[in-house]
C-alpha cells in the first residue's frame, strides 16, 4: 500500500476460530431506530458476520462499509458491526453509505475488550475503540472464523472472508 | 499555546498510514507533540489549509524552529535531521 512498514498494533489474545463467541446486549441501530439487542438474539436466527471497525466518521469506516455494501454479504447471512460510535452517529452513517447493515453502538469500548480487541488511540486521551476485526460466529455463537488487524491501519481480508461466509452458509 | 505545551503540533488523520508513520518517529525521537485530528474530507479541513498552506496531512508546526512542513517521507527526514542523535536539546538550544 506505501512505500514505507506500516505501524504495527501489538500482539493480542483475541477470540479465535473454535472458541464461543462472548454474548453482549447494547443498543443495535438501523435506518430508523434503535433498540437493545444480544448478539444471541442475532445468532438465533443464523450465523452472524460481527465487524468491529473505528469510530464512524473515519476513513477506514467508510471503506469497511463501502466494500461489504458493494458484496451484498447481507444476503448470504446477518451482517453487523460495533463500534464506539453513539446511535445518532450510526444513524447517519447507515443513511451516508445507503447501507443495509445494523450496528451495535458501545461507546465503553466492552465488546471489544471482551473479544481481545480493544485499540488505544494515541492522541486522544482516554479513547479506547476497536481495531478492526471481523468474526464469523455460527448459530451456536462459535467462531468459525476470525481476522484481527496487526496493523494500523489494517482492512479485513474481504475475498478471504467471503469466501469463509459463502462456504458456511452454503 | 500555553509554555507548559508541547511546541510541536500534529495534524493528523485516524488511521492515516502517513500519520502513523510521523507519529511513529516522534515517539522514537521521544519528542513532545500536540495532535489535532482533522476530518477525511479535503474541503473540511480549513484549519490545516489556513496554518499550513495546503490542505493534505500529516503536516506538523514546529515552534521551536518555526518550520511548518507536510508530506511524510519530507517530515520524518526533517524530525530525524533535526533531532536525532540530539541535535536539538529538548530545551530548544543547540547541542
Amino acid at each position: 500500500m506505501v512505500d514505507f512498514d506500516v505501524v504495527a498494533l501489538p500482539e493480542t489474545d483475541h477470540v479465535a476460530e473454535g472458541d464461543r463467541a462472548p454474548d453482549f446486549t447494547r443498543p443495535l441501530v438501523n435506518d430508523e431506530f434503535w433498540a437493545d439487542a444480544s448478539l444471541s438474539d442475532l445468532t438465533a436466527d443464523g450465523p452472524v458476520c460481527l465487524v468491529f471497525y473505528p469510530m464512524d466518521g473515519s476513513f477506514p469506516a467508510t471503506y469497511i462499509w463501502n466494500e461489504l455494501r458493494d458484496r451484498a454479504l447481507d444476503d448470504l447471512l446477518t451482517v453487523v458491526g460495533v463500534s464506539i460510535s453513539t446511535p445518532y452517529a450510526h444513524k447517519r452513517l447507515i443513511e451516508e453509505r445507503d447501507m443495509d447493515f445494523d450496528l451495535f453502538a458501545d461507546p465503553a469500548n466492552d465488546v471489544a475488550e471482551a473479544y481481545g480487541v480493544a485499540h488505544d488511540l494515541d492522541g486522544m486521551a482516554g479513547v479506547s475503540e476497536a481495531r478492526p476485526a471481523t468474526f464469523l460466529v455460527d448459530e451456536d455463537r462459535t467462531v468459525q472464523y476470525a481476522w484481527v488487524a496487526e496493523e494500523w491501519p489494517d482492512f479485513p481480508p474481504y475475498d478471504a472472508l467471503e469466501a469463509e461466509i459463502r462456504a458456511l452458509v452454503d | 499555546m500555553s509554555d507548559s505545551d508541547p511546541p510541536i503540533t500534529l495534524y493528523r488523520l485516524q488511521a492515516c498510514p502517513y500519520c502513523e508513520r510521523v507519529v511513529r518517529t516522534l515517539q522514537d525521537l521521544n519528542l513532545d507533540y500536540t495532535s489535532r485530528f482533522v476530518e477525511p474530507m479535503h474541503s473540511e479541513r480549513d484549519v490545516v489549509k489556513r496554518v499550513v498552506g495546503s490542505r493534505p496531512v500529516p503536516a506538523i508546526v514546529d515552534e521551536r524552529t518555526g518550520v511548518t512542513m507536510s508530506e511524510s517521507a519530507n517530515v520524518v527526514e526533517y524530525l530525524e535531521s533535526t533531532y536525532g542523535d540530539g541535535l536539538v536539546g529538548v530545551d530548544g538550544g543547540a547541542n
